[in-house]
């Protein structure tokens, strides 16, 4: 796809984190996606490997 | 993950099915029948004398020239530093202790006993605001004061206490949070409730003093800050040691380190360095005149208290510098992402009866980032100099990190 058609095409949006941008989009008729997800808080790996399997 | 759900889960229920009673005031030595002589019981986790800060080298000069193992506070100095005195944390006796939370036998303790389960906590008389031992005080009015608790207001609360067939808590609590407390750093309206319940005992029952203990007791905001601790101590032990639990059982702090202890990882401190409180300080003071967090108090906030339900504070948030009451709602509605549920029986009314948050899973304060939040008094860092201001404090992410690798070892994950 190019980009003129891009500009040109109805938005098809994937909406990844903070989801009140999705609700926005959605009430605008906007075909909207929206994926929950936040940063790790925990800077370590070996932490967030941890709490991935342990339910964290 | 399932059975951590579950065993959080009877962690929590337990928990919430607590039935604190004050139900007595004796001495250390009958209450607390493993501890020593030549043993002196403190706050926080494990420590050495010469790790110790100074008000609690202060408080421990304090304690020997009080029960008589040394006759003046330079003998007693000499004592702790030659090895003769065992030190041990309050924590594993069944016990707690604000600010230096020093214990010893001869010293009088209140005696929570949680009748859902059968287990007891005790805490120390509060001493009063001021030159207390708490802080590092160990003067001859410290010491008289101790020794005045110990053989005649101890005894007398005691007999009053007996007399009622103790003072159930619970509801004494629901009716604090409705009025003001948080019980940690705010203790006015449950202080007055409890003088209420044992005023009419206490004349039937005192053979001396009575005016002075009742002053005593009225005189001090604090005085059920102690009761508070017991209690809070005898309702969150029946939650730990449970396989497989991550919740949080034990907060505590000695000055130098902080503690905490896990349900699932049983009697294992993991420890990081006491942090500074931040909030306001008294006139005349300075930041370079505070010692590092102390206190087994924050066992408060294990069960939802304290900084956790300063949403009912609002007289206190100014004082702690936590800002408006607007801040105090955000701090205990922060809590609730860190912990299993609210407790339905402790409600608070800013928050349109919402419980207190109950119940903190250290994988929750590691994946949201946010740590505990603690109401705390100042200590000045020299001995006996007492509170310098309010504030409040956090634990340090790394006792998190390390209970969750304990956790993780513990239960065969790699």
């Amino acid at each position: 796809m190019k980009t003129d058609d891009l500009l040109e095409s109805e938005p098809r949006v994937i909406n990844v984190g903070l989801r009140s941008f999705a609700d926005d989009l959605a009430a605008c008729n906007v075909s909207v996606v929206h994926v929950d997800w936040s940063p790790p808080a925990v800077a370590d790996p070996r932490i967030a490997s941890l709490l991935a399997k342990l339910g964290g | 993950m399932r059975r951590i759900d579950e065993a959080n889960a009877e962690a929590h229920r337990r928990i919430l099915a607590a039935e604190p009673v004050l139900a007595d005031v004796r001495l250390a030595r009958d209450a607390l029948p493993r501890l020593g002589d030549r043993t002196i019981l403190h706050a926080g986790p494990p420590i050495t004398w010469e790790r110790m800060c100074g008000p609690m080298r202060g408080a421990v000069a304090g304690a020997i020239v009080f029960e008589g193992w040394a006759k003046d506070l330079e003998a007693a100095t000499a004592l702790a530093a030659s090895g003769a005195i065992a030190f041990e944390p309050n924590h594993h006796h069944d016990a707690v202790g604000p600010m230096t939370g020093m214990t010893t036998r001869g010293m009088a303790v209140l005696v929570v006993e949680n009748r859902a389960f059968g287990n007891r906590a005790f805490c120390t008389v509060n001493e009063g605001l001021g030159n207390v031992m708490r802080f590092g005080g160990n003067d001859a009015e410290v010491i008289e004061r101790l020794h005045w608790i110990a053989t005649v207001a101890g005894p007398a609360l005691g007999a009053a206490i007996r007399e009622r067939g103790g003072i159930p808590l619970k509801a004494l609590i629901a009716r604090g949070l409705a009025m003001g407390d948080e019980m940690h750093m705010r203790n006015a309206a449950c202080t007055s409730l409890l003088l209420r319940e044992l005023a009419g005992d206490l004349a039937d029952t005192c053979e001396h003093d009575l005016g002075r203990i009742l002053r005593f007791v009225a005189g001090n905001d604090m005085f059920f800050l102690n009761v508070a601790m017991a209690l809070a101590k005898a309702a969150v032990a029946p939650a730990h040691g449970i396989a497989h639990s991550t919740v949080v059982t034990t907060m505590a702090r000695n000055g130098t380190d902080f503690g905490i202890r896990v349900s699932g990882t049983g009697d294992r401190w993991f420890t990081g360095p006491a942090q500074m409180a931040r909030g306001l300080l008294f006139a005349g003071y300075s930041d370079a005149d505070a010692n590092q967090d102390i206190g087994d108090s924050c066992i408060t906030e294990t069960v939802g208290l304290g900084g956790f339900a300063m949403a009912a504070a609002p007289a206190v948030v100014g004082f702690l510098g936590a800002g408006r009451l607007a801040d105090a709602i955000a701090h205990t509605r922060r809590m609730a992402e860190i912990t299993l549920g609210p407790n339905p029986e402790w409600r608070l009314p800013t928050l349109d009866m919402d419980g207190v948050p109950v119940g903190i899973d250290i994988r929750k304060v590691l994946s949201t980032g946010v740590l505990p939040v603690i109401n705390t008094a100042i200590a000045n860092r020299l001995p006996g100099r007492g509170q310098i201001g309010a504030g409040v404090v956090h634990p340090p992410m790394a006792c998190f990190e390390q209970a969750l690798v304990a956790f993780a070892e513990l239960n065969g994950v790699a």
